[in-house]
């Protein structure tokens, strides 16, 4: 499960998620960046007519980040702005809240693949500059972020769990 | 506490969530709730009341008997808490790393 980091530095223009994951650092990485696909939410999280069946991030600096359709086609979401193999990577994402491509829009999105011991990463998660979205900025945040305390929720739900059967 | 939290701590309870079950399949009283179950029928009562609380089940009375149905509300407030865009994409990463690593582990 991700988690939210400290909830005492809320910043309504990011939204942070931290996460563990059991696999070496360069396969998280590669995961991220080579098979998107694999992974992406393409079933409500794509912009084109098309049905979406993988999601592309060009290798480079400057690269395109796009989705492909079934037919053939493709729709951008932004760009490569840094890319540190195995290590750190930075994206535009470049859909408005209208879900149109805008590629002024340039609100980021950071992650950060920590090795934490040789099956161990803790990636880290930030989407930025959400105050891109202007007005819309809050309803934008709910879209990509929950309003509620991950980290209290969890705790809760993990208090229940413990619980549940002893009651 | 928000919603999400009580509907999330009330299903944490194994007893809880099959006598939410049983509510899922339609209306019923708490008798019916009971049988065939292994509590007695006060504690289905206690259970309902917790799922009462988290606005999972709503009861209406009907001639004597009251009975009990599914409140959407509860699960919508967990529906939301899960919706989160990096929420669902970081978890299900996680899911395809992993099965990368396991993968790669065994061919070597």
């Amino acid at each position: 499960m991700t988690e939210q980091t400290g909830a005492g530095d809320f910043d309504p223009n990011r939204v942070r998620k931290v996460l563990g994951v059991n696999a070496p650092q360069a396969v998280a990485w590669r995961v991220f960046t080579e098979r998107m696909g694999t992974w992406w939410p393409l079933a409500h999280y794509k912009i084109g007519k098309a049905n979406a069946v993988d999601a592309v991030l060009e290798p480079r600096v400057g690269g395109r980040w796009y989705e492909r359709g079934e037919d053939g086609s493709t729709c951008e979401w932004g760009r490569v702005l840094v890319w540190e193999p195995t290590v750190r990577l930075v994206l535009t994402w470049d859909i408005d809240a209208n879900l149109q491509f805008d590629p002024q829009l340039n609100t980021e999105i950071e992650v950060r693949f920590v090795a934490e011991g040789d099956n161990r990463t803790r990636v880290e998660l930030e989407h930025r500059r959400l105050d891109r979205y202007g007005a819309r900025r809050d309803e934008m945040r709910r879209v990509f972020d929950t309003e509620g305390d991950w980290g209290r929720l969890l705790a809760g739900f993990a208090r229940a769990a413990e619980l549940g059967g002893a009651e | 506490m928000t919603n999400a939290d009580q509907v999330l701590d009330a299903l944490g309870d194994r007893t809880r969530r099959a006598v939410f079950a049983r509510v899922q399949r339609g209306a019923r009283s708490v008798q019916e709730i009971a049988d065939g179950m292994d509590v007695s029928r006060p504690a289905v009562s206690q259970h309902l009341k917790v799922l009462k609380a988290a606005r999972l089940v709503t009861d209406r009375a009907e001639g004597t008997r009251r009975l009990y149905a599914v409140d959407p509300t509860g699960i919508a407030a967990v529906r939301d808490w899960l919706d989160g865009f990096w929420d669902e994409a970081l978890v299900a990463f996680k899911a395809a790393a992993e099965q990368e690593a396991v993968k790669e582990r065994k061919r070597r």
